[in-house]
């Protein structure tokens, strides 16, 4: 028991339908953790057993060493969450409904203006929350999830709806309170919108969890092969594998160019031979593999399994 | 316990502000006033006891608006705040489930209580000020009807969360709110009379009727109001029932009480047991 939250065995059935299959994982502090998975995978399921709003089918959850569902509220004070498309009360302005969150959380009404101030919506605090765009919103359930110093946050597709600019600021935000020790979780449907920031993945599929590891150990499993891509002389296309050597899996594309799918250990030795003195390449072109071809052998790896 | 001070806190803010206080408060005051001045036109202005005249009036007014108004807001605090998204995150909060509940009750009631307060009182105090005599029995009579009107409306909020802990769909709750206005405002009193008059007294023992009126927290309050102190009753016609029906005033204040604390504990239970 060493992390803050601990997932062991969990099953969660709807009536008859797994959503979540056997899943166990443990989140360090001081750790930024990618869960990734398609719609309906399983991975709004699995926080709201974090939270305990749900209790698993079989299986054990501590979070920060609670069962969140027990009904100790001790946890819950040091936890912060942002569920997917966040809404309030459009009634109410947007600091008095953080200030609403804050009391919950026994914070004092202080920590209010600091933390709008962090999240961009100083200008908007006295404007009723019905009147907020989209982005607003996140903004407003970013500062909410932020009240308290969480040691765990647990943030349900965050960055939907929030355009580059908003979504690097909220990046820097996560990375300062995780640099500060916190267990971030960050959900998402897609690994590119992560955007290399999260330290380890975990990618979900139909309720189980198919990867799990940093980006590159993810790589490595994978053995995805790199694109390398040439740009050839006319003479040199000729008799491509008079100089390249014998490497399958090359082919041409747009006349003069040839590509090379190169498994990793391969990929040294073809592009020692496409730079060789007497090679005829003008240019070339290294593509590694991209997040999106990761997760899509991941999932494909798992279908197939099945 | 701060917990539910927090959330009710919340529940009257919004009350606040999406005018519902306002609304409920005009209405109430606007009905009031006009029953206590068209209502003493038949009995005059002579001798009348006339703050009487006015709790017959008003609580008949009570019957129909309260729980009308006390389902409408009720309806929608569970179902409602689920369909919205904004249950999940307070759940996610240090608060548990009753105590969410009991604090939208405390502040629902507030609202209801306040509204109900400043409506009536408005008209009593008009009254005093056109200067008809009241004496103290008629201001007892007075308070206890405002009291009891808000038991009524705390019944029927309570009935409104069990409604909204048990359905998926605030449609749904809607729909099944009119319904109980429905039945226990209009329905229920029109089935008993027409039972009365076919039965002729002659199988229908005072024992049943007394449990038939229990049974309906509007039934409940109306004996307790319309014959509760001898001057009221002598205008309200309710004479004959009172008879009949021999229930204490504690009794049906009890009744009235178990109204809206039992629908109030199965509605914590059915939403505790909810899957989010």
């Amino acid at each position: 028991m060493t992390g803050t939250v601990e997932i062991r065995n969990v099953v969660k059935r709807f009536g008859k339908v797994e959503a979540v299959r056997d899943v166990s994982f443990s989140l360090p502090e001081g750790e930024t953790v990618a869960l990734v998975g398609h719609n309906g995978a399983g991975k709004t399921t699995l926080m709201k057993l974090m939270l305990g709003l749900i209790r698993p089918s079989s299986g054990n959850i501590a979070v920060l060493g609670d069962d969140p569902a027990a009904g100790q509220f001790e946890a819950r004070r040091r936890l912060g969450y942002l569920p997917e498309n966040v809404s309030f009360n459009a009634a109410l302005t947007g600091s008095e409904t953080l200030a609403f969150y804050a009391r919950l959380k026994r914070e004092t009404d202080k920590s209010v203006a600091p933390l709008l101030e962090r999240v961009g919506l100083t200008h908007a605090a006295n404007r009723r929350v019905g009147t907020y765009s989209k982005g607003m919103r996140q903004r407003l359930g970013l500062a909410q999830a932020l009240l308290g110093e969480p040691r765990v946050l647990l943030l349900d597709e965050p960055t939907t709806g929030l355009d580059p600019a908003l979504r690097q600021s909220f990046y820097e935000i996560v990375e300062d309170l995780r640099g500060r020790g916190a267990t971030v979780l960050l959900s998402s449907h897609a690994l590119t919108e992560l955007e290399e920031r999260a330290g380890r993945v975990v990618i979900m599929n139909r309720g189980i969890k198919v990867a799990d590891g940093t980006l590159d150990e993810l790589r490595r499993i994978a053995r995805l092969p790199t694109r390398i891509r040439l740009k050839v002389t006319d003479a040199g296309l000729a008799n491509v594998p008079n100089w390249l050597g014998p490497v399958e899996g090359w082919r041409r594309v747009n006349g003069h160019m040839v590509e090379i799918d190169a498994s990793p250990e391969r990929k040294i030795e073809v592009l020692r031979r496409a730079t060789d003195e007497g090679a005829p390449v003008e240019d070339l072109d290294v593509v590694p593999p991209t997040l999106d071809e990761l997760y899509a052998h991941f999932l494909r790896s798992q279908e197939t399994a099945r | 316990m701060r917990n539910i001070l927090i959330v009710a806190r919340k529940e009257i803010q919004e009350g606040l502000r999406n005018r519902w206080v306002l609304a409920t408060t005009l209405l109430l005051a606007g009905l009031a006033l006009s029953l206590t001045f068209l209502g003493s036109a038949p009995t005059g202005t002579v001798g009348v006891r006339a703050l009487d005249v006015v709790i017959v009036s008003l609580s008949s007014l009570t019957i129909f608006l309260l729980p009308l108004i006390a389902l409408l807001i009720s309806h929608d605090a569970i179902v409602g705040e689920m369909e919205r998204g904004t249950m999940i995150l307070l759940l996610s909060y240090p608060v548990g489930r009753w105590q969410v509940l009991l604090g939208k009750f405390v502040g629902h009631l507030s609202i209801l209580a306040f509204a109900t307060l400043l409506g009536y009182g408005a008209a009593a105090g008009a009254l005093a000020a056109t200067g008809a005599e009241i004496d103290a029995a008629s201001w007892w009579a007075f308070a206890t009807m405002i009291g009891s009107s808000i038991l009524l409306g705390a019944a029927f909020i309570a009935v409104g969360y069990l409604v909204s802990a048990l359905v998926r769909e605030r449609g749904t709750a809607g729909g099944i709110a009119v319904g109980i206005w429905l039945v226990f405002v209009l329905i229920y009193d029109m089935a008993l009379l027409g039972m009365l008059v076919v039965d002729q007294g002659q199988t229908l023992s005072g024992g049943l009727l007394n449990a038939l009126l229990l049974l309906n927290p509007a039934d409940a309050y109306r004996l307790f109001n319309l014959t509760g102190s001898a001057g009221v009753g002598a205008f309200s016609g309710m004479a004959g029932v009172a008879q009949t029906a021999t229930l204490s005033p504690s009794a049906l204040l009890a009744a009235l009480a178990a109204w809206a604390i039992v629908p109030l504990a199965l509605a914590a239970l059915a939403f505790s047991r909810r899957e989010l």
